[in-house]
């Protein structure tokens, strides 16, 4: 109810902020509707917002994999975590266009490059998140898993990354948006398709009713998968801490 | 009992263990302890707390190989009990089971959660069990590997005296059914008479073995009478060696 009354009060304020700034600077939810409904009707909507979510979870995967293999390494070891941290603050710190015109010059106006350069710069995140939780994992559980014994497969996937979960859950979240922004700039720099590339178009033409267009239906397709998949993932893995009471 | 050279003999030898304290200073933790249990033997250490009995039994499980001296432990899979039960909080008590013991038999892990009055909370996650049976659970863990060397550290501890009484039962039960070497540590003397073959007496830190006591007679016969007796000349031995 509170989140319906707060969705009237977005519309009332941006309606209001439109008839004062006039419809060329700040077009109305209407015309922006309209242009959504008819690039929808054209397929480009859907191909570009395919194109982006595509982008989106290849490089977001790729950041998250190999952040946390890097991430409890580096927890796990110091010899690792002081070879690995001088690169891990200059990654940290290297604007995100650099890292993708770099990418771009080396590796060629691609697909790869452009994948990669988004993992890039998600990558520190992730790898900073993860080395806090393997640092604080239980010695207990670990004791016990090598007195019995367990194979270590077994011992990751049942000791370690429960224990690593909220971690895991944090670095995605922020990960997700962080990465689903790179990607819009790396299209708008060197992809033929997807929203940013759409939104660089738009921008030539200073058609704002378009780039609130594929802006808005992008946040809608991130609202969609945050209620539908990282909500009921996370419920899943948090199971046995909701039946306490 | 099974002549010297067998190798279902747990050996013990630790000549030195030191710590190195956070202010640098060097802490002697044990000093010279030998002893060998036979196969199926129960030995149990009592000493006073902080003398490194702990540090002891992770040295005997091999999961500290910092120290002087070698330890042989008879082949095949070890069953621990620590001192908190250490079940995966995110796994039901079930599963807590089987990823540890993998290849264990509806059946027999049916009899184990029975002997143990468990059968009910099979489902259950760790957070919603009593530390009694968490405890139980811990202990069904350590006997469902099979193990040919069980180490108990302090199993019982915090638990109101009439259950802690239970789960001795239970343990002597267990280990009466099929014979395991089996190492247990206590504070508790009652609970050292009742449960030894051989009973070692501790020193404080750094810890030395002051008596090494054999009780003849099986567990299961022992009549509360000669458990008394056994507990007092015990006290009176720890009092003697307080002093000295």
């Amino acid at each position: 109810m509170l989140r319906l009354v707060s969705f009237a009060l977005f519309l009332a304020v941006w309606s209001l902020g439109s008839q004062l700034a006039g419809e060329q600077m700040l077009p109305a939810p209407a015309t922006v509707l309209a242009t959504i409904t008819s690039e929808a009707q054209s397929g480009a909507l859907f191909l570009n917002l395919g194109a982006t979510l595509a982008r989106v979870f290849l490089a977001f995967a790729l950041a998250m994999t190999v952040g946390t293999a890097i991430g409890i390494l580096m927890g796990r070891s110091q010899v690792v975590d002081r070879l690995g941290d001088p690169w891990l603050l200059v990654l940290l710190n290297l604007p995100a266009l650099v890292v993708i015109v770099l990418a771009y010059i080396w590796a060629g106006l691609t697909e790869v490059a452009a994948i990669a350069a988004v993992a890039v710069n998600k990558l520190p995140n992730a790898v900073v998140t993860i080395r806090e939780g393997a640092r604080a994992l239980d010695p207990g559980f670990s004791e016990m898993a090598r007195v019995f014994e367990m194979p270590r497969w077994k011992m990751l996937r049942h000791v370690m990354l429960p224990q690593l979960a909220p971690y895991i859950a944090a670095a995605s979240r922020s990960g997700l948006s962080l990465v689903w922004k790179i990607v819009l700039v790396v299209e708008l720099l060197g992809r033929p398709n997807g929203v940013g590339f759409e939104i660089g178009i738009a921008f030539q033409l200073f058609d704002v009713t378009r780039i609130l267009a594929y802006a808005l239906s992008f946040t809608v397709v991130v609202l969609v998968i945050e209620t539908l998949l990282v909500q009921p993932v996370e419920r899943h893995a948090s199971r046995w801490r909701s039946r306490l009471a | 009992m099974r002549p010297a050279g067998d190798p279902a003999l747990l050996d013990i030898r630790i000549l030195h263990k030191a710590y190195v304290a956070a202010s640098g200073e060097r802490l002697e933790v044990l000093s010279d302890i030998a002893f060998a249990l036979a196969h199926g033997e129960v030995g149990v250490l009592v000493g006073p707390s902080g003398c490194g009995k702990t540090t002891m039994l992770r040295i005997i499980a091999g999961l500290d190989t910092d120290f002087e001296g070698a330890v042989r432990r008879p082949p095949g899979r070890i069953g621990m009990v620590f001192q908190e039960p250490r079940l995966l909080p995110w796994r039901t008590v079930e599963e807590n089971i089987r990823l540890i013991a993998s290849d264990i038999g509806d059946e027999k892990l049916g009899a184990l959660f029975r002997l143990l009055g468990l059968e009910a909370h099979r489902s259950h996650y760790p957070g919603e069990l009593s530390l009694g049976l968490a405890r139980r659970v811990a202990l069904a863990r350590a006997f469902a590997v099979d193990p040919k060397l069980l180490i108990l550290d302090e199993p019982f501890t915090s638990l109101d005296a009439p259950l802690a009484a239970r789960l001795r039962e239970e343990l002597a039960t267990l280990v009466d059914r099929s014979p395991v070497t089996t190492l247990l540590v206590t504070h508790d003397v009652d609970e050292a008479v009742r449960l030894a073959d051989r009973l070692f007496l501790l020193s404080a830190r750094p810890a030395r073995i002051l008596a090494d006591l054999p009780i003849a007679r099986p567990r299961a016969e022992r009549s509360e009478h000669e458990v008394a007796a056994l507990r007092s000349d015990i006290g009176h031995k720890l009092h003697v060696f307080a002093k000295t």
